[in-house]
């Protein structure tokens, strides 16, 4: 009865409205993407550690300066920085999980992985440390304490670097903590990660540079470092353009270079002095990553 | 193609929904300036027939002629939709102020501001409501916003105006003057209006023609006088309150007049019919005359009336109607008549209560029966 | 609590001082959520009268489908939108993804479905008759969808409520499509967000604080509108 309301006229109407819409969203995009247009973006999938700690709020926009490129920095975990990699979304990783790393040049998805610098893990827990591991080396056996005494332990369980050095701590100790009462996963990063441990005065794996942009509200302390295997490396990895032509393969080249060139590794250097009283990252730039620690 | 004079002609008009038939009028003409009411019971198919006249209700099978050009190939819908102007039972007002509402077939038409100022005040102030202007829609009465409503109507200067039972659901103390101001603007605008109505006395008072419906026909269309006095069936007696219908056959034509035989008495009427024919008697009751039997009879016993039926009767009942009395008599078959309040008193008018019927030849319209 | 006072201090210094990076994210914010219920409006507002005036077969299956979309999750929403904004998805060759172009898109299709569904049931509320009457009155299809959407407008005003403010406070489309970039992406609730997560809870309840102020304020004027627009 009241089909004759379904006009024409309402209906071109509507369609109208959907490509005004539709132009809308085109001209909103482009209108975003004027300045830096075309080619001139980056996408950089990187770790949460180096967006938390500030130190790409300092180096993007030197590069940017320097370049005229447009970074886009996505913080994700390592995990997902190469999975992002891997399906060509991505144009440059700084990442920090070397074995998954190793398999992601195996897989030719990335090329010219670099070195850029390195701080380490520690692992921290609450002050009165109940499973007794302050000191303790190296990591493993401390990892055996805490699941000996059965203590609270906060695991990032998100496939980040930090997550992979942890499972890997895990493993050299023989353990499987998955599915244990006191193992627990939060599937954040890591800044939030380190806030559920102090809430629940749990222990956890840390990179260095997020627990001291933290500490000053976390109530954690440090009760094991300085072991070899405790080292957080980050490479800086461009993704393979032959793979995935759409990659934007001259900037993230420009940016890799960046992060290598003895400019960059000073203000690395020097990153968190000021704040800290001591840096929160080592340049590494040349060096082979079988030597560090040693 | 068209009659002339015929404003709108339908031809074959059939509007069926869910498979039954709701509205089926072979033929329907509005003749130009005149006001016609379709009347019936409910569900006769009235509203649906004015929606179909209005062309807002599709689909709709037959064919619909705008002053002889057939409404889609030659009329636009459109064209033929801003001819006519629609007012329902509910005010359905825009909210916004009186004038706005007024003014907003005037805009929908893309009118000029000043045209539409002129327009609106002048209708406005045929409807007595100039002083409402500006008030919000929403906060009228019932009756001032039916006013608003035909307001609107009119202030597009409609050559057709169909009006969907706008007064049933005033209080009778708007409705009263309402319906006077609406009659007013018609009559001096020369519109030509269909109305719907189930109110007899509304459709009497307002209307040229008549057309009665049931069941999505059309019965019988008429000047008010004739459908009320020669109802062309037991329905549309019944409707326009005949009050009387009884069931006879023709026993012999006199000059005039015809002899009526009805369950065993004989009744005249008007007219000729074929002897021995069966035939429908319908009476108004307000022409049926009550009288005392002793008062008036001639020595021959029979009253002294100019009447052509006198029959002594037995009041079987009296109901009050509110402004008059309602008294069953029977006469060897029953009869229906209306009388005052005081003709109930001075004929002492009760149950089993002995009283002399009379009514004209003329008082009995006969249906025939084939 | 001190921490919250901390909050409160901080929001009103960046306030204050109009801190240009805070008053960039606040304005983003305002300009992405704006456009995206603006584009909800469009379409929400089309596609509602027009499923409301017709009857076509299925139409219950699209009505609840719209009142369904209304509760859409916004990361689910997210999700299916970064596939698609993929360099290697389906919409790869606009470039769309972390821009804030993509959270406009995120946005307006996490508001459609509430502007449709709220302009659906404004619409059947309005008398049946009243179509009617404005095509009696002369209208074409198009003034009659006008004239209708005109008289819903209250309630429409509300769509317009619950759109943007279902998409200003909503994080999780907006972090997986705008990728919360500094100075380009980031808006009020990723930053704050970022910022909860950097430790910086003084930041980060300030942020949320100019975000509540801000959702505050639009939907005052908004309300007041409707307000006065009420029956004496």
């Amino acid at each position: 009865m009241k089909r004759f309301l379904c006009g024409r006229s309402l209906v071109s109407a509507m369609c109208v409205g959907l490509v005004v819409t539709a132009a809308f969203c085109f001209v909103a995009a482009a209108g975003a993407q004027a300045a830096p247009a075309g080619q001139r973006n980056i996408i950089l999938a990187t770790t949460t550690s180096t967006q938390d700690s500030g130190l790409l709020d300092v180096l993007i926009p030197l590069f940017e300066k320097k370049t005229g490129y447009f970074v886009k920095t996505i913080a994700v975990g390592s995990g997902q920085a190469m999975v992002m990699g891997q399906k060509g979304e991505a144009d440059v990783l700084l990442v920090h999980s070397p074995d998954a790393e190793e398999k992601f040049m195996a897989g030719a998805y990335g090329v010219n992985r670099r070195l850029v610098m390195h701080n380490d893990f520690v692992v921290v827990g609450p002050a009165t440390d109940r499973a007794g591991i302050k000191g303790t080396r190296p990591a493993s056996a401390a990892f055996k304490r805490i699941a000996a005494g059965q203590a609270l332990f906060m695991s990032r369980g998100d496939n980040s670097g930090t997550d992979a050095k942890e499972k890997a701590i895990w493993k050299a100790a023989g353990i499987a903590p998955e599915g244990q009462k006191w193992y627990q996963q939060t599937g954040l990063g890591m800044g939030q990660t380190l806030n559920v441990a102090s809430e629940k005065q749990a222990y956890t794996l840390a990179d260095r540079g997020t627990y001291l942009a933290l500490k000053k509200r976390l109530d954690l302390v440090i009760l094991v470092e300085g072991d070899r295997d405790l080292l957080n490396i980050y490479h800086v990895i461009e993704v393979n353009p032959a793979k995935w032509p759409k990659v934007n393969a001259a900037g993230a080249t420009a940016f890799a270079d960046f992060m290598v060139s003895p400019e960059t590794q000073g203000v690395i250097r020097s990153f968190g002095v000021d704040k800290f009283g001591s840096p929160l990252f080592f340049p590494d730039a040349g060096k082979r990553a079988e030597d560090l620690g040693k | 193609m068209s009659r002339p004079g015929a404003i709108i002609e339908g031809r074959g008009l059939r509007v069926t929904r869910g498979g039954s038939v709701i509205v089926d009028v072979p033929s329907f003409t509005v003749e130009e300036g005149e006001v016609l009411s379709l009347i019936g019971p409910n569900g006769a198919g009235k509203t649906t027939l004015l929606q179909t006249l209005s062309y807002l209700t599709k689909p709709f099978e037959g064919e619909l002629f705008f002053r002889g050009r057939k409404v889609g190939p030659e009329c636009p819908v459109l064209t033929y939709r801003r001819a006519i102007a629609m007012v329902f039972q509910e005010p359905l007002l825009f909210d916004s102020t009186v004038f706005e509402n007024v003014a907003s077939g005037l805009k929908i038409r893309g009118m000029k501001r000043g045209a539409i100022r002129e327009a609106v005040t002048e209708s406005l102030g045929r409807f007595g409501i100039a002083h409402l202007s500006d008030r919000s829609a929403r906060s009228l009465s019932g009756g001032e916003a039916q006013r608003t409503s035909l307001a609107r109507a009119f202030a597009i200067r409609p050559d057709i105006l169909l009006l969907d039972e706008p007064f049933a659901s005033l209080d009778p103390r708007s409705r009263e003057p309402l319906i006077e101001d609406m009659q007013a603007v018609v009559k001096s605008t020369g519109t030509t209006a269909v109305l719907v109505t189930h109110d007899l006395l509304e459709s009497l008072r307002l209307s040229d023609r008549i057309a009665v419906m049931d069941r999505g026909r059309i019965l019988q269309t008429g000047p008010p006088e004739e459908v009320l006095n020669a109802p062309v069936d037991e329905f549309v007696a019944t409707f326009v309150g005949t009050g009387t219908i009884l069931k006879g056959q023709v026993v012999r034509n006199g000059r005039d007049t015809a002899t009526l035989s009805v369950s065993g008495r004989e009744i005249e009427s008007a007219g000729s019919f074929p002897v021995g024919s069966h035939v429908i008697l319908c009476i108004r009751p307000e022409n049926i005359t009550l009288s005392v039997p002793a008062a008036t009879l001639r020595e021959d016993g029979a009253p002294v009336t100019s009447a052509r039926n006198v029959f002594a009767g037995t009041v079987t009942r009296v109901t009050p109607m509110g402004f008059y009395q309602k008294v069953g008599l029977d006469c060897g078959f029953p009869l229906v008549s209306y009388v005052t309040m005081q003709s109930r008193e001075s004929l002492k008018l009760a149950r089993g209560r002995s009283i002399t019927v009379s009514f004209k030849a003329t008082a009995v319209h006969v249906i025939k029966k084939d | 609590m001190e921490l919250i006072l901390d909050g409160v201090r901080k929001a009103f210094w960046l306030l204050v001082t109009s801190d240009p990076e805070v008053m960039g994210i606040t304005l983003l914010s305002l300009r992405v959520s704006g456009l995206a219920t603006l584009v909800s409006l469009i379409i929400g507002v089309s596609t509602g009268t027009l499923v409301a005036l017709t009857r076509f077969p299925g139409r219950g299956l699209v009505v609840s489908l719209i009142n369904t979309g209304m509760g859409l999750p916004p990361v689910v929403v997210g999700l299916f939108v970064t596939i698609l904004l993929w360099r290697s998805g389906p919409l790869g060759f606009l470039g769309m993804l972390y821009t804030p172009g993509a959270m406009i898109l995120a946005q307006a299709v996490i508001a459609t479905p509430i502007v449709m569904g709220i302009t659906l049931a404004a619409m059947q509320q309005l008398p049946k008759k009243l179509r009617l009457q404005i095509l009696a009155l002369g209208a074409t299809r198009l003034q009659l969808a006008w004239i209708l959407t005109k008289e819903a407008r209250l309630p429409l005003l509300a769509a317009v409520m619950a759109g943007f403010g279902g998409v200003i406070s909503e994080v999780g489309a907006s972090i997986m499509v705008g990728g919360n970039i500094k100075g380009y992406s980031r808006v009020l609730t990723t930053a704050t967000v970022m910022e909860a997560s950097r430790g910086n809870f003084d930041m980060a309840i300030a942020l949320g604080l100019i975000l509540l102020v801000l959702a505050f304020a639009v939907n005052l004027v908004l309300t007041r509108i409707q307000q006065k627009e009420r029956p004496r």
